[in-house]
């Protein structure tokens, strides 16, 4: 009684002063971001990030109190099991040939990679669960995620977080390719963010201007790490991030200076009150070699180096959580203008060469090939890459054929997983771990033939054709320029993503082009048709047998006549011709 | 190559021997005066059966479906060859080498099961066993015959069990034939069928379409008592026209035996149609293929009607046979000069 008396009164001491004190309060932070880089053609690109970090243990469902993070998505985490999570919604391609290397590059349509708890007994059911709910959270389709489109790579996707061992039979992997991207997927995103859309950066992002870009990505992010740098306890952390590529000046119809209020409409005029950190950098660093000279306005606070992908980058760093950016006016409008020498004709912007590229060959609706094109451009260090295609079951690929050729000969991967597909039941998995010599180009090629579907299992508009998710290829590329480790609390949310192992190579993921084939196609109008004539000509074989199995030949009786022999006979007596 | 050379002379000793049967056989039905008095001209002769197992043969080798099997390096020509060996086994006697051919052939696709009658009705003809139901030596010889090729069966299939440590094969292998899953495109009925199929009767369907392959058997089996060979080239024949994924060189096999009804030829019907059409079909399956996959300019439903015209042809030549042949075992009993009770000439009909 006196040990139960003396317990309530720690409690109630302890949580008196924990309403005053905001210790309780930071132990969820948020920290937001918004980057903008010029495009080598002119464009430019924004990527927001929001990060909640959580201090909480969140799969004990020890949790019942959500403030920063959201509730949807911590239950959801609780409830099945989840130690990673990402989606990305991604309308448009990266074309790096023009764009340069992407932060963040997510395949087009909706992506799903799940790693699951190990205490998890039945993955598929809790994947078809998850899948189930994110659809509903995110208004996507992503309850047609099914075991047609699911595959469980063995190398390629390794977690992004805290993780205790890595037993692929955890992680679940789909891509939908014809998931479309809109309003509506945007504004659930925008619900979960703990200021909503109401203040801070999030303002920006309106739906009208948004998918009003060649290029449009967002993606959520979860995933356990280490709360300090001893790593004695998990945190849990959402990104939130939303990449856009504006392309006025390329499609004509703008100049090369921009502007948040050009792109966005808005302008930034508060943080979020609730973000312990809220920056807007601007990518300043020259990007070629001409004299092109940028003038940011306002001019920014303080300017930040990093080498990020392996180049040296400069940026204009602008902290709305510092009381001197809204001195002189009341809202924040970074603008880029380009000075040009005076005799400086316009040059077009040299082209980098992509990385990465993917098409199918043939002729005719029966066979086909695909061929991936891998460049590996570093001047003199070769390094491997693991390419994971996922292919439908209804391209039947010809594993046979695989040819694999660098520089004209003959590069055998030193790993190969592959899983043939199961027609209805499960798509091909095909992961190489490819070694790129330098400077070279890599050519993998494998033929398929198509299947005819049942007429059901056709979409509305069979003849758009069907899409073959994109090819990933996960590298560590050694980086020219040596880089320092990041420390994940101090530097940009955009540096420390992908945790690096050292300085010397950084971690990329990049996709191909979603493919467009055509399959044979039934005629759809003929259903009953079909099984009219069809059963007709069984039925001739039946009736044929019945007749010859059940009769036996008689001699023909003369028969009377019927009615019309009959009046036949009498116009013959009548005509004087014998009668028939 | 070597599987379809192998076919053919099975086939021909088969049929060499089949042809020693028949005229002892007819030799017999003449001396016990069976036969009627007028039917000298359909008695067959050494003569013009003399050349019968080489034009088997020959037909088989050189039949353009056979070749285009061959080129196509299809499996079809390994279950030929042990159907003829089957057949040849048959013929000759030997009742446990039959059912170890018939369980391999079975067991490669299900369909051969059907050949178990005629092949068991042959057999009891060549042993002198009366087919009476209420036989005791008939029960026992099938009893027999029915132990044997289930027990090489079973082998079999326990064989392909301990090579696969797993019964996976069954439904990968039987459920495949059973369920028709692929729907690729082939000169058969089933395709488009089930590509057009409205889901709900799927299953129907594919159970209307198996047991159309197996319920001939009964009946025909009661027919033909009497004639197993030709009982069994015409099981042959409906398994290659409705198995679920037939192939030309399926109609290769049963095409071989058509020289040895030749004498058939003056009470074939449509023979001259039935031809063209067969002909005619088999050129223009490769075209309406390529209009539809290559060209583009055709589609589906072109290739589908080659495919009922085709088969229709098919179907039309067997039961043209067929009905030649009952009409001339009516003649060889009641004479070729038929008169009606006033003395006309009759025609004949099937009531």
């Amino acid at each position: 009684m006196a040990a139960a008396a003396a317990a309530l009164l720690l409690l109630l001491a302890a949580a008196g002063p924990g309403r005053a004190v905001p210790g309780r309060a930071r132990r969820d932070a948020l920290r937001e971001e918004l980057l903008l880089s010029p495009l080598p053609n002119g464009d430019v690109a924004a990527a927001f990030q929001f990060r909640t970090r959580w201090d909480a243990d969140l799969p004990r469902g020890a949790v019942s109190h959500y403030r920063l993070f959201p509730k949807a998505l911590g239950r959801l985490v609780a409830a099945l099991g989840v130690q990673e999570l990402h989606l990305a919604l991604t309308q448009g391609f990266w074309r790096t040939r023009t764009w340069g290397q992407p932060p963040l590059q997510a395949p087009a349509g909706a992506e799903l990679w799940v790693w699951f708890q190990p205490t998890v007994t039945d993955v598929d059911k809790a994947w078809k669960e998850l899948s189930n709910i994110l659809s509903g959270i995110f208004c996507a389709s992503l309850n047609f995620i099914d075991s047609t489109n699911t595959v469980t790579p063995t190398a390629s996707f390794k977690p992004l977080g805290l993780a205790n061992g890595t037993d692929h039979h955890l992680l679940r992997y789909a891509v939908l390719p014809r998931e479309v991207v809109c309003t509506e997927n945007l504004t659930p995103w925008k619900k979960l963010l703990p200021c909503g859309s109401k203040a801070g950066l999030a303002v920006l992002l309106k739906a009208e201007r948004l998918f009003h870009s060649s290029y449009h990505s967002q993606a959520v992010h979860i995933r356990p790490i280490c709360r300090d740098a001893s790593c004695l306890a998990v945190s849990w952390e959402l990104r939130q991030t939303l990449t856009v590529v504006f392309d006025t000046f390329s499609s004509g119809q703008g100049k090369k200076d921009w502007s948040l209020f050009k792109m966005f409409s808005r302008t930034l005029t508060d943080a979020c009150p609730l973000a312990s950190q809220s920056k807007v950098y601007v990518d300043i660093s020259p990007k070629n070699k001409e004299k092109e000279l940028l003038e940011v306005t306002p001019a920014p606070a303080s300017v930040y180096e990093a080498i990020v992908q392996g180049e040296k980058r400069t940026y204009a760093v602008y902290d709305l959580l510092s009381p001197s950016l809204f001195n002189t006016s009341r809202s924040l409008n970074v603008q880029l203008k380009w000075k040009r020498p005076k005799n400086h004709l316009a040059q077009p912007a040299t082209p980098v060469s992509s990385p990465l590229a993917r098409y199918v060959s043939g002729y005719g609706l029966q066979t086909g090939e695909i061929s991936t094109l891998i460049y590996n451009t570093h001047p003199y260090r070769a390094f491997p890459v693991i390419l994971l295609e996922t292919v439908p079951w209804y391209l039947r690929l010809y594993v046979h054929t695989l040819t694999i050729i660098t520089k004209g000969k003959e590069n055998k991967p030193s790993y190969i997983h592959y899983q043939p597909a199961q027609d209805r039941r499960r798509p091909h998995l095909l992961e190489m771990l490819i070694q790129l010599p330098a400077n070279s180009v890599t050519k993998i090629t494998i033929q398929f033939e198509r299947a005819l579907l049942k007429w059901t299992e056709y979409t509305p508009d069979p003849n758009h054709g069907f899409y073959v998710s994109s090819s990933v290829l996960s590298a560590l590329v050694p980086s020219v320029i040596a880089m320092k480790a990041v420390d994940v609390e101090q530097s940009p949310l955009f540096t420390s993503l992908f945790p690096s192992s050292d300085g010397s190579s950084y971690f990329v993921r990049l996709y191909t082009e979603p493919l467009l084939v055509n399959l044979p196609t039934p005629d759809f109008s003929m259903p009953y048709n079909v099984i009219c004539l069809t059963c007709t000509v069984v039925a001739v074989c039946y009736g044929s047998f019945y007749n010859l199995l059940t009769r036996t030949f008689h001699v023909e009786e003369p028969s009377r006549g019927g009615l019309a022999k009959r009046l036949a006979n009498i116009i013959r007596k009548f005509r004087g011709v014998p009668p028939l | 190559m070597i599987t379809d050379v192998l076919t053919a002379v099975a086939l021909y000793l088969a049929i060499q021997d089949f042809n020693k049967v028949v005229f002892k056989k007819q030799k017999f039905l003449i001396e016990l005066d069976k036969y009627a008095p007028d039917v000298a001209e359909l008695i067959q002769t050494p003569m013009e059966m003399h050349y019968i197992p080489l034009k088997v043969a020959l037909f088989y080798l050189l039949n353009p479906y056979t070749v285009m099997s061959c080129v196509a390096k299809s499996t079809c020509a390994i279950n030929n060859t042990v159907i003829a060996f089957f057949i040849l086994a048959t013929i000759k006697g030997s009742a446990f080498l039959s059912a170890v051919f018939l369980a391999l052939a079975t067991y490669q696709s299900l369909y051969p099961l059907t050949l178990f009658a005629p092949a068991l009705l042959y057999l009891l003809q060549r042993q002198f066993i009366p087919i009476k139901l209420k036989s005791k030596s008939f029960w026992l010889y099938t009893m027999q015959y029915a132990a044997l090729y289930l027990c090489s069966l079973v082998v079999i299939i326990c064989l392909s069990f301990f090579l696969l440590n797993s019964w996976d094969f069954i439904p990968s292998v039987y459920g495949f034939i059973l369920s028709v899953p692929d729907l690729t495109p082939n000169i058969g009925l089933f395709w488009y069928f089930f590509a057009e199929m409205f889901e709900h009767f799927s299953l129907f369907f594919i159970c209307v379409f198996q047991i159309n392959v197996f319920f001939y058997t009964i009946p025909l089996a009661i027919k033909l008592k009497e004639h197993p060979v030709f009982f069994m080239f015409v099981q042959i024949a409906i398994i290659s026209i409705f198995k679920s994924y037939p192939t030309v060189g399926d109609i290769a096999l049963y095409m071989a035996f058509l020289p040895v009804w030749s004498h058939l030829y003056r009470f074939l019907r449509n023979i001259f149609i039935l031809s063209c059409v067969l002909v005619v079909c088999s050129l223009l399956f490769p075209v309406l293929w390529h209009l539809w996959i290559y060209a583009g300019s055709a589609n589906s439903n072109f290739y589908y009607a080659i495919t009922l015209t085709f088969n229709i042809g098919q179907i039309l030549l067997i039961s043209d046979y067929f009905y030649a042949f009952l009409r001339r075992e009516y003649y060889l009993t009641h004479g070729l000069h038929l008169t009606r009770q006033d003395g006309t000439e009759a025609m004949l009909v099937l009531k």
